[in-house]
């Protein structure tokens, strides 16, 4: 299992999209992945889990993956949501 | 995931509608993290062995009419001595008057002086029970809570194996979502695990293809609800081949949750299979096993008592006069 920490940045008016991305890209591995904030976790593949976080712009959030493909899990996720505007 | 919960002292008067006398920090920070409550009699009296100073304090007819038997001196001298373990806050019931010693003491130690309408007593256990609620243990689980015949029934299962659209033609069949995709679960007591929605998503469904759904909006207040138990955990997977399924049903599967074992199944799945209609006979069949009748058991007794011996069945049914 492996975790890594990161400062999520989006739009405010691509807000939405930004997280549905975010549960697509997710869905490519076969890992478990989550997401924290503060104490709260959910699921990366979860739309309605990942809203339920409140997640906002300059949150700092962690995220966790376990399984075979967790390291390059880690490495999207993290690496997309460092800043999301620019794939959208 | 574990964490140690804690409420405010703020939420704490505007669930009990409780009025705040005196307070010198803002409420907000004032977290309580134990669940028991005490009333200061002894401490008052001067004995502090095994007080617990992070306890909500509340004091009542008694301990009030004890301080007013004493001189406004001693009053200054045993509050204080209260007031200066580090107490959280002091809760004065039935509408009790803070005296000049409490305010004084109060201000000193910077103590919130709050007062509630209620009885010591009535006021003691809500309080209690408020307490053990908002502070019990909780972690969240990837799945969807319903609640069929009665039970509550959590189905759980990877992404995108028909968890959501389950639950979608459950409450198509008349009954309650309580919350989709990430379920807060508390341990309430011992025995009992509570289930909720966090309520940014409250009554959402998402269905893969068709977005968001409102299940409140669409089918009505009749077809949620906020919380409810969890009784028995349902474990949707994909079928794999060569793996064993529970034929008989007489595998007691427990799943611990919080330190709890909940009665489990998995059921796999296949194109075909109607999954509603399995988890509403998941949740008939867990209650009658509850209710002490066990589908199983009864066909082993048909089974056994057929290959019992002739003469044995014969003399079984006595009361009847052949």
């Amino acid at each position: 299992m492996i975790s890594k920490e990161v400062c999520f940045a989006c739009d405010a008016e691509t807000h939405m999209k930004s997280i549905a991305l975010l549960i697509q890209k997710a869905s490519n591995f076969d890992s478990s992945i989550y997401i924290e904030k503060d104490d709260r976790r959910a699921n990366a593949k979860s739309l309605l889990g990942v809203m339920s976080l409140g997640i906002d712009s300059g949150d700092q959030l962690k995220v966790v993956a376990e399984g075979e493909d967790e390291e390059a899990a880690v490495k999207v996720i993290v690496d997309y949501m460092t800043d999301t505007t620019k794939e959208l | 995931m574990h964490n140690m919960s804690m409420v405010s002292l703020q939420e704490i008067v505007d669930a009990f509608n409780l009025k705040v006398i005196y307070s010198a920090k803002n409420l907000d920070d004032i977290m309580i993290s134990v669940a028991d409550v005490t009333r200061p009699g002894l401490q008052l009296a001067g004995y502090f062995k095994h007080f617990g100073p992070d306890r909500i304090q509340i004091i009542g007819n008694m301990e009030i009419s004890y301080l007013s038997s004493l001189s406004e001196k001693e009053q200054n001298k045993r509050l204080s001595h209260l007031m200066a373990s580090g107490i959280p806050c002091l809760i004065l019931s039935r509408h009790h008057e803070a005296s000049n010693a409490m305010l004084y003491t109060a201000e000193k130690y910077s103590v919130p002086l709050i007062q509630t309408h209620e009885t010591t007593s009535s006021f003691y256990a809500s309080l209690v029970k408020y307490l053990n609620v908002e502070l019990a243990p909780r972690t969240s689980i990837h799945g969807v809570l319903v609640e069929v015949f009665g039970e509550g029934v959590l189905i759980t299962g990877d992404s995108g194996v028909g968890k959501s659209e389950t639950a979608l033609e459950l409450v198509k069949r008349g009954h309650r979502l309580i919350a989709d995709d990430l379920v807060e679960v508390r341990r309430v007591s011992d025995t009992t695990l509570v289930g909720r929605a966090p309520e940014i998503i409250r009554h959402l469904l998402e269905i893969r293809g068709l977005g968001i759904v409102d299940v409140k909006e669409l089918y009505g207040v009749s077809s949620v609800k906020q919380q409810e138990n969890i009784n028995v955990i349902i474990n949707l997977e994909l079928w794999q081949e060569g793996k064993f399924y529970s034929r008989l049903g007489n595998e007691d599967e427990t799943t611990a949750v919080l330190g709890i074992d909940v009665p489990s199944l998995t059921i796999p799945i296949r194109p075909g299979r109607n999954l509603a209609i399995i988890v509403e006979v998941a949740a008939i069949n867990h209650r009658q096993k509850m209710m002490g009748y066990n589908a199983t058991n009864a066909l082993a007794d048909r089974v056994f008592h057929s290959r019992e011996p002739e003469e044995k069945k014969k003399q079984e049914p006595k009361y009847r006069n052949e």
